[in-house]
């Protein structure tokens, strides 16, 4: 299998707490790994180094190949690794078309692009226009991103980054702030709609250890910062003593 | 429906006031054309890229500066000369400062724009010779596409063909901002505002887009300085002292900050407000004052946003 994403002996440090020690792993084609573990296990500190927020202080990040560790977020996510965030990051005065618009036109090198009307770019037009569809968000896209609701914030926000047409997304917490009952629904949607607009893999840090065994093909268990499981879903949770030392069975530990 | 209505009033009044109105307020009309040039590229960075920056009367005394300068020190009378000038010497300037002040944001960057602009109200007094120092330099009557039009007054040159002038270029910069607000740059502009870190995130160099509209800013700047230059007959000290970069932040939030025509609408009230208050009060500063705290309270759009609740508009 093509290997699309690899993290090389990943370390993290603030100060003297080390957030990440020599973290490892392949992410290949057509996968869905989901990071789990306790808070402060280094899980969003993971995401952040992969998609360039962080710089390590030792390791390295290959996309596609290519070690991409020394490149800002931006230079990444137009190759191809985006990501999402944890708390919901519409632009509050953005239409949904105006915000997934950004990404359209920095892949295609139109950030700088001062003398042309926005809505006037006819490919990003119909690439919008598309994008929004597969995230059942069509009649939404002259609404002002403030006025949607949590759910379809998410799915916005996610949209957003899919005009970078990337063929891995980085999802923090994708179901965070969702009323439970909506949290399936709003899943189903964001892996049918990445799936159709090419996304080859996912990672997702995540919580809900139902979503987990329902939708990841690959779960890596994550504790002070280093990888103490990576194991495919029906294993690591047909062993109750990984899910214990992993996720921990003391109330408040396996949420938050 | 509300920018007919704003465009239908804006065009009925700059094409009559030559002709009705006094020479006194037709010069009042160029004042507001500068003003508004210069505010477009202040709405630019602070509007619509959220940086507020407290140094931009530097770049309109930039602006003013080099027409007096050409025209009074080295003998050049083009005002097409001046302004391409004023553009790039303010430009550039723009492009070194701005490789600092981009890479900051909120009171930093207000913090270090302010430094700067005191730093070069310092350089006008230090380097007498070029700049006239305290008293500053006398702007002469710049050629127009090569006329002098030496044969009528002052007066009648200002209200008259520097009036057209003025207006053309006005109308020319104005569909220029336009049309940068709603590009794709424009947009990843207010993106960045909004949101840095997931602007970032979409592949959008943030510190480079904030760059740049620094340096327009400061073009539109200095081309409004310009224009103010030649309608004032002077270039002093004052225009780039802070409090004058503070003025010019108070027009535009006057206006309506992020609209469009928060410039225009912005440089017309005040223009009027202070002609009148001027004459009639001697506590306009206080007048003034509570404005703004008034226009920040019940109507943080500016007078944009009210004339817009006036017409019933969506905005």
């Amino acid at each position: 299998m093509e290997m699309l994403l690899r993290a090389r002996d990943l370390t993290k440090r603030y100060g003297t707490f080390v957030a990440l020690n020599n973290v490892s792993f392949d992410v290949t084609k057509g996968e869905v790994v989901a990071v789990v573990g306790p808070n402060g296990a280094g899980k969003t500190t993971l995401v952040n180094t992969l998609a360039g927020l962080h710089v390590p202080d030792a390791g390295d990040v290959l996309f596609e190949g290519r070690s991409v560790v020394t490149l800002p977020p931006a230079a990444r996510a137009r190759r191809g690794l985006a990501r999402s965030f944890q708390l919901v990051s519409v632009y509050p005065s953005f239409t949904v078309s105006e915000m997934v618009a950004v990404g359209a036109f920095s892949r295609r090198g139109r950030t700088f692009n001062m003398l042309r009307p926005a809505s006037w770019f006819e490919p990003e037009r119909s690439e919008i226009a598309s994008v929004v569809e597969a995230f059942g968000l069509s009649h939404r896209l002259d609404t002002l991103c403030s006025a949607l609701s949590q759910g379809e914030k998410k799915l916005a926000d996610i949209a957003s980054a899919m005009t970078l047409r990337p063929r891995l997304i980085l999802l923090d917490e994708p179901t965070s702030g969702i009323a439970s009952s909506d949290k399936h629904r709003i899943m189903e949607r964001l892996l049918a709609a990445t799936e159709s607009l090419g996304v080859e893999s996912l990672v997702l840090v995540e919580h809900d250890m139902e979503l987990i065994a329902r939708y990841a093909t690959r779960v890596i268990g994550l504790r002070a910062g280093e990888i103490v499981a990576d194991l495919p879903p029906s294993q690591f949770f047909g062993d109750p003593d990984v899910i214990e030392s992993i996720v921990g069975k003391v109330p408040g530990h396996a949420h938050g | 429906m509300k920018n007919i209505l704003l465009i239908g009033l804006f065009v009925a009044t700059v094409l009559c006031s030559p002709f009705v109105v006094s020479p006194y307020y037709a010069t009042l009309v160029i004042t507001m054309f500068g003003y508004s040039i210069a505010l477009m590229g202040l709405n630019l960075l602070f509007g619509y890229g959220g940086l507020l920056s407290l140094g931009h009367a530097m770049f309109m005394a930039i602006g003013a500066y080099t027409v007096g300068v050409l025209g009074s020190k080295m003998g050049i009378n083009s005002f097409e000369v001046h302004l391409l000038a004023a553009a790039s010497v303010s430009g550039l300037i723009a492009a070194v400062l701005g490789a600092l002040c981009a890479r900051y944001t909120t009171i930093y960057f207000s913090m270090l724009t302010l430094a700067f602009g005191m730093i070069f109200h310092s350089f006008l007094f230090k380097f007498y010779n070029l700049t006239g120092g305290e008293t500053g330099i006398s702007v002469a009557r710049p050629s127009l596409f090569g006329h002098a039009f030496s044969e009528i007054s002052k007066t009648r040159f200002l209200t008259g063909p520097f009036y057209w002038y003025s207006l053309v270029l006005f109308l020319v910069l104005f569909a220029l901002m336009a049309l940068i607000v709603k590009s794709p740059f424009g947009q990843a502009l207010r993106a960045a505002r909004d949101n840095p870190q997931k602007t970032e995130f979409l592949g959008v160099p943030v510190l480079r887009v904030r760059y740049v509209a620094f340096v327009v800013s400061a073009v539109y700047c200095a081309i409004g300085g310009a224009i103010l230059a030649v309608s004032i007959g002077a270039a002093d000290p004052e225009l780039a002292f802070w409090t004058q970069s503070g003025n010019i932040v108070f027009i535009l939030v006057l206006g309506g900050l992020g609209q469009l025509f928060g410039p225009l609408v912005g440089s017309a009230t005040f223009a009027l407000l202070q002609d009148f208050l001027m004459a009639n009060t001697q506590y306009w500063r206080f007048a003034f004052g509570a404005l703004l705290a008034i226009i920040i309270v019940v109507a943080p759009r500016g007078v944009v946003g009210l004339l817009a609740r006036g017409f019933g508009g969506r905005r």
